[in-house]
């Protein structure tokens, strides 16, 4: 049954990913009518925008064009970079690495920091501790992360110290993790950004468990605090707060495009800025694809952390 | 809170008793803002007894049972006054109050148990239900070894009647009814072998024959493990049937205490005696509120349904059980003949004023609604009996065409209604109105009494604003709210009030069939009492047809001259109210009339 | 259950009528922007909000110098003679440009955010109260925006429509309109149950009416938190587009486009970012502060209803 549930999810899953990629093709229709020419510009020769078209499939009907990208996708092939001519699968190769580098550090520091703050948060809740810790995840939480950004390299870069790079260092072709110093400011910028969503989220969800009936009840059959909170309180903040998780690790697939630009660190953010400011299709095609799928991945965990922690839902179905 | 109130003092019960197990004694509560929530409780727990502690919402019984334990709600505090503690076995007794978090620990769930309210909301829903009442053996470290714990679990489970073996154990709570979770909250209770047990309304939302079941095993318990039971209830009813001593606690006083059979026949305070005289009694031998209101209403001719003996008047006969059957019969006979009289003036008229014939209503393979037919003639009151899941609100829902997924046919004055409200003609949808049963729910909170209440006559589209100010005015006067009201938001009102609201909003069309479904089931019994009195006034004054719908039938004589009882969808009895309360003809009725505990 | 039962009892214990005529009781009815104001956080928000935003509507009018005024000399000296806060790597005056920047981010951040509030909360109300496969099918629909963030989102337009001030609105609007249907939706479900709804379709009130009258007034609430938050991250969106130079387009002044521009000198003139960046922080702070207190107020009544 626990099979039959997850089976649900991966359907789910999959129309996702396939109507995704119809929206993300579909809005490549929305190219102005001549997309050789706004590519090339105004300059450019009709020889080169026939051959462009060719290379792009544009001759073809769209929806021919959609399959043979949709087939090639399932093969790893990205198509050609309209930019570079290159393929695109060569050119975010490398990059994919150094992106999943960034968010896994990101994701396995701020989560469990943020369960914990968010669980200590509601323990001492209304005590000076808790306002101060909510006023400040409100303070880090509304700014955008570009701005926490430069604050750190104001911080730790240039102004006040300079102890760390204010951007990534490694010359192309170099891994990134060759020098873990670049890494502290991106990697704590997404931290300080992702954090403070998930420990508020605990938090509400905390005080609203510790409230319930059933700690009471284990608290008056004279279960020790610990117990109370570990055995019977945490587990059941855990399902809905790690849908949060979900939504806020997809989303650092979003935020670390910004992070990457400002540390001009060379991942798939930097690559999608690059490909936009060239309106370079393929590529821009392919990094929404592969941010859409983190996201029904990180999502499916969510619900299967959800199931494990809910027999209601275990033994449902 | 405007009548000062003294908490009264029982010198009796505070002299040093062997049997005393819990003695608490000028106990103050306070909010953290520094109010005082208690105002020096004093009572105490013999073994083998139970003390009932009686009071409605707010009173503070709840408050006063957690801090026997120790344990006070967010929000709340420790004033001052002491709770002692003579556990089994110990020479000396302990000061809750002085206790340190281990030490209170220690008595908790082993000394003092609590049975909660809502078992449902108090099992913890992500553990087995043998590894919740095993946790409170582990962590007291009963007997000596894992197979005497295991073994114990097993024996409990047996006690509380639900079987002890190990498929049962492995069951999460979601999978019990809620007479098994509150068995399960019984047996985590009795575990330890407590001296003290605490009792929060554990059979609040039961059933009446699943309560009568639990009530059962609770008394069983404390008796067989020489246990001291405090029953918190604002149910004088379940008091009655389960308790030694009663203890009535009003706005945080503690107002009368004494022996159960004393308290409740010969009530001393004015509070009580209130009470005593708003609780609905199956034999209908008094005018459950009777006030000012209804002063003129007990007079008239045809109000025979009820006996008048106003309540503490005759003390000592109100209530025992032996007597009943007799007071019953009596009463039988008079309310018989004024139901016949009734029949036979409607009788003339060719089609009732309501008919519901045949109706059906199934959800997939669950039949909720079997065959259902009632008639209503005008200015009579029918009562549908049901528990939860009997459909009887369904079926309310159906006749107000608020659900229209139903067969068969609803009709008023002979023609058949359309299943959807919106389907019905102006005329008919003035004709039926439909009282919901939560007064906290039925009135829009962002708008004004006045706003809500003109809703009808807009659009029946009737009269100019201002007539329809005045009609709106008016049905405020006759639910005895007043036209100061026409302002107010439903957040200023009590929950009578805006439940008296709701009745004015379903009478300014000037209907000729009222649908009343659990109207008085979210209320205090006092404010229930009024209720009643203010539905018999209307009825009289406006000749208004009635279909009341509840599950509580200690209310039927105070109210309805038919009585139909509805079981799993079917009308399984159904005749004038004293025909089928003295000679039921169903299994079920008679069941239900048994359950009820009697008063 | 101790929450709720706690709930209702505070509810009746308000409710001590005897058997008697019912009493007068005072109103205990607080306008929503009095509790708001109530708080500390909503104070602070306001005044935060109210200042950055002055700023920014104000300052083109007091400009001391002309924002596209192209100095010979690259002054990054501050308090000298060329400027309070010095030049740009232009030669620009930072006060100048920093003073006439910040309109356009406000009246795109309040554009996108009004055009999702609108969208939204229609689709989330029709969601819920229709029903059914409408339901299903629009969220459903939902799930799929959802799945690719709003940011890359944006990205994806402009690619192919090109950075003009439409389409981020529009974009950023747009995107919101899923996250706020799912509000609005969920409070619309959690209002729909109540009996007032049941009683105005027993009156046979019409549909739209019954959303409007009945329906709408008890979800602003929620509705209102979504609108703080959804102002403060598109605020943020706008001001990261214009940062990674996808938003205006110089020579224009703008914050984010400030921040970028001047970004590589950031050790030798710090003021050029600086200043737009805490005011961004200000700005964004100061609504959250706002959503958040409005959070707070809602909660309070929840108790009242």
């Amino acid at each position: 049954m626990f099979g039959k549930v997850i089976g649900k999810r991966l359907l789910f899953s999959a129309f996702i990913l396939i109507a995704v990629s119809l929206l993300v093709f579909g809005a490549t229709l929305l190219l102005p009518g001549d997309a050789a020419r706004a590519i090339l510009g105004q300059q450019a020769t009709p020889e080169r925008i026939a051959a462009l078209n060719e290379q792009l499939g544009l001759d073809q009907p769209a929806w021919q064009r959609y399959f043979t990208w949709l087939g090639g996708l399932f093969v790893g092939d990205f198509g050609t970079s309209s930019a570079t001519g290159g393929s695109v699968g060569a050119l975010l190769g490398d990059r994919i690495g150094a992106s999943f580098i960034l968010m896994g550090l990101a994701a396995l520091i701020s989560v469990p920091l943020g369960i914990g703050l968010g669980v200590y948060q509601a323990l001492h809740r209304g005590k000076r501790r808790d306002q101060a810790m909510t006023g400040l995840s409100l303070v880090l939480a509304a700014m955008p992360e570009f701005v926490i950004g430069i604050g750190l390299i104001a911080i730790f870069a240039t102004s006040v110290f300079q102890i760390l790079p204010a951007v990534t260092l490694a010359p192309p072709g170099e891994p990134v993790w060759n020098r873990p110093e670049q890494l502290i400011l991106p990697t704590l910028t997404l931290i300080l950004v992702v954090t403070p969503y998930i420990v508020r989220m605990m938090r509400a969800t905390m005080i609203e468990v510790l409230d319930s009936g059933f700690v009471e009840m284990a608290r008056l059959k004279g279960v020790p605090e610990k117990r109370v909170i570990m055995r019977h309180a945490v587990p059941h903040a855990l399902g809905p707060v790690a849908q949060v998780v979900a939504i806020q690790l997809a989303w650092l697939a979003g935020g670390v495009v910004v992070v990457e630009f400002l540390f001009r660190y060379p991942g798939l953010g930097q690559a999608l800025i690059d490909a936009v400011t060239y309106r370079d299709v393929q590529v821009v095609q392919a990094i929404s694809m592969l941010v859409a799928a983190v996201y029904v991945v990180v999502n499916l965990a969510a619900d299967v952390v959800g199931i494990l922690t809910n027999p209601k839902l275990r033994s449902a179905a | 809170m405007s009548p000062k109130t003294q908490t009264v003092r029982h010198d009796d019960a505070n002299e040093p008793n062997e049997k005393i197990v819990l003695r608490v004694s000028d106990l103050r509560v306070l909010t953290n803002a520094g109010d005082e929530i208690l105002h020096g409780v004093d009572f105490a727990l013999a073994r083998g007894e139970i003390l009932g502690l009686v009071g409605e919402s707010g009173s503070g019984k709840t408050t006063a049972g957690l801090a026997c334990m120790g344990h006070f709600r967010e929000g709340l505090k420790f004033g001052s006054g002491s709770v002692s503690i003579w556990p089994r076995g110990d020479a000396t007794h302990l000061e809750v109050g002085d206790l340190d978090e281990v030490a209170l620990r220690d008595l908790r769930g082993s000394r003092i148990a609590y049975i909660p309210q809502d078992p449902a909301l108090s099992l913890n829903p992500a553990m087995r239900v043998g590894e919740q009442i095993r946790e409170v053996l582990d962590i007291h470290g009963f007997g000596s070894s894992e197979k005497e714990r295991a073994d114990r679990v097993a024996e409990v489970l047996v006690d509380v009647g639900l079987p002890g073996d190990k498929t049962y154990q492995k069951r999460w709570p979601h999978q019990l009814s809620g007479g098994q979770q509150q068995r399960i909250g019984i047996a985590m209770a009795f575990a330890m072998y407590p001296d003290v047990l605490i009792l929060d309304e554990p059979t609040t939302g039961l059933d009446v024959s699943t309560q009568s079941v639990v009530l059962d095993t609770i008394r069983q318990m404390t008796v067989a493990n020489n246990v001291a039971g405090l029953y918190i209830t604002h149910d004088l009813a379940v008091i009655k049937d389960i308790s030694d001593r009663v203890a009535v606690m009003l706005r945080g006083d503690l107002v009368e205490e004494g022996p159960v059979s004393a308290v409740l026949e010969r009530p001393q305070h004015e509070y009580t005696k209130m009470l005593m005289a708003a609780v609905p009694d199956l034999a209908g031998r008094k005018t459950i509120g009777d006030g000012a209101a209804e002063a003129k209403a007990v007079a008239e001719a045809d109000e025979k349904t009820h006996i008048l003996v106003s309540a503490g008047e005759k003390p000592g006969d109100s209530k025992s059980d032996r007597s009943d059957a007799d007071g019953a019969a009596a009463s039988a006979v008079d309310s018989d003949v004024s139901a016949v009289e009734g029949k036979g003036k409607s009788a003339s008229e060719n089609a009732p004023l309501l008919e519901v014939k045949d109706v059906e209503l199934a959800y997939g393979k669950a039949q909720i609604l079997d065959g259902i037919n009632l008639t209503l003639e005008p200015g009579e009151c029918t009562m549908l009996l049901g528990e939860s899941g009997s459909g009887k609100t369904t079926l309310s829902q159906c006749v107000a065409g608020l659900n229209d997924d139903y067969k068969g046919s609803v009709k008023l004055r002979g023609t058949e209604l359309a299943r959807s409200t919106r389907k019905r003609t102006n005329e008919q949808r003035v004709g039926i109105q439909y009282v919901f049963q939560s007064p906290f729910s039925s009135l829009n909170p962002r708008r004004s009494i006045g706003q809500s209440l003109t809703v009808p006559l807009e659009m029946s589209g009737q009269g100019t604003a201002a007539s329809r100010k005045a009609t709106v005015e008016e049905a405020l006067d006759s639910v005895r709210l007043g036209r100061t009201f026409y302002h107010r938001r439903p957040g200023d009102l009590s929950g009578g009030e805006r439940q008296r609201a709701a009745i004015a909003r379903a009478l300014v069309n000037a209907p000729s069939v009222m649908v009343c479904d659990e109207i008085t089931s979210a209320l205090d019994v006092s404010v229930q009492a009024s209720i009643v009195a203010l539905l018999r006034t209307l009825r009289e004054e406006r000749q208004l047809a009635m279909l009341f719908v509840t599950h509580n039938i200690a209310l039927s004589r105070h109210i309805a001259d038919n009585l139909a009882v509805l079981n799993k969808g079917k009308i399984v009895d159904y005749g004038l109210t004293a025909q089928v309360l003295e000679n039921p003809s169903h299994e079920y009725t008679r069941a239900l009339i048994a359950d009820v505990p009697k008063f | 259950m101790s929450t709720d039962a706690n709930s209702l009892d505070d509810l009746k214990s308000a409710a001590t009528d005897a058997a008697e005529v019912p009493k007068e009781s005072a109103t205990t009815y607080v306008p929503f922007y009095k509790r708001v104001l109530a708080q500390k956080q909503g104070k602070i928000g306001l005044i935060i909000t109210v200042v950055v935003v002055a700023l920014a509507l104000c300052g083109p009018l007091l400009l001391p110098w002309a924002t596209g005024n192209t100095a010979t000399e690259f002054v990054t000296k501050p308090f000298s003679p060329y400027g309070l806060f010095g030049s740009d790597n232009l030669g620009r005056d930072v006060l100048s440009r920093f003073l006439a920047g910040g309109v356009t981010l406000i009246v795109y951040g309040v554009l996108a955010t009004a055009l999702g509030m609108i969208v939204g909360a229609i689709i989330g109300m029709l969601a819920a109260y229709v029903g059914g496969t409408f339901d299903a099918v629009i969220m459903r629909l939902n799930d799929v925006i959802l799945a690719i963030p709003q940011l890359v989102f944006a990205l994806l337009a402009i690619t192919v429509l090109g950075p003009q001030g439409w389409v981020l609105v529009t974009v950023i609007g747009l995107t919101h309109a899923p996250r706020i249907a799912r509000v609005a939706r969920s409070a619309t479900l959690g209002v729909i149950t109540e009996d007032y709804i049941k009683a105005a379709e027993m009156y046979a009130m019409p549909r739209w009416k019954v959303l409007i009258r009945e329906l709408l007034p008890n979800i602003t609430g929620p509705l209102s938190v979504e609108a703080g938050l959804r102002l403060t991250y598109s605020i943020g969106y706008i001001a990261s587009l214009s940062f990674l130079g996808l938003g205006l387009q110089p020579p224009a002044a703008d914050w984010g486009l400030m921040i970028n521009e001047n970004r590589i000198a950031l050790s030798i003139q710090p003021w050029g970012v600086l200043l737009p960046v805490v005011a961004i922080a200000l700005l964004t702070i100061g609504t959250n502060l706002l959503a958040d207190s409005f959070a707070r107020a809602t909660a309070s009544t929840s108790v009242e209803a």
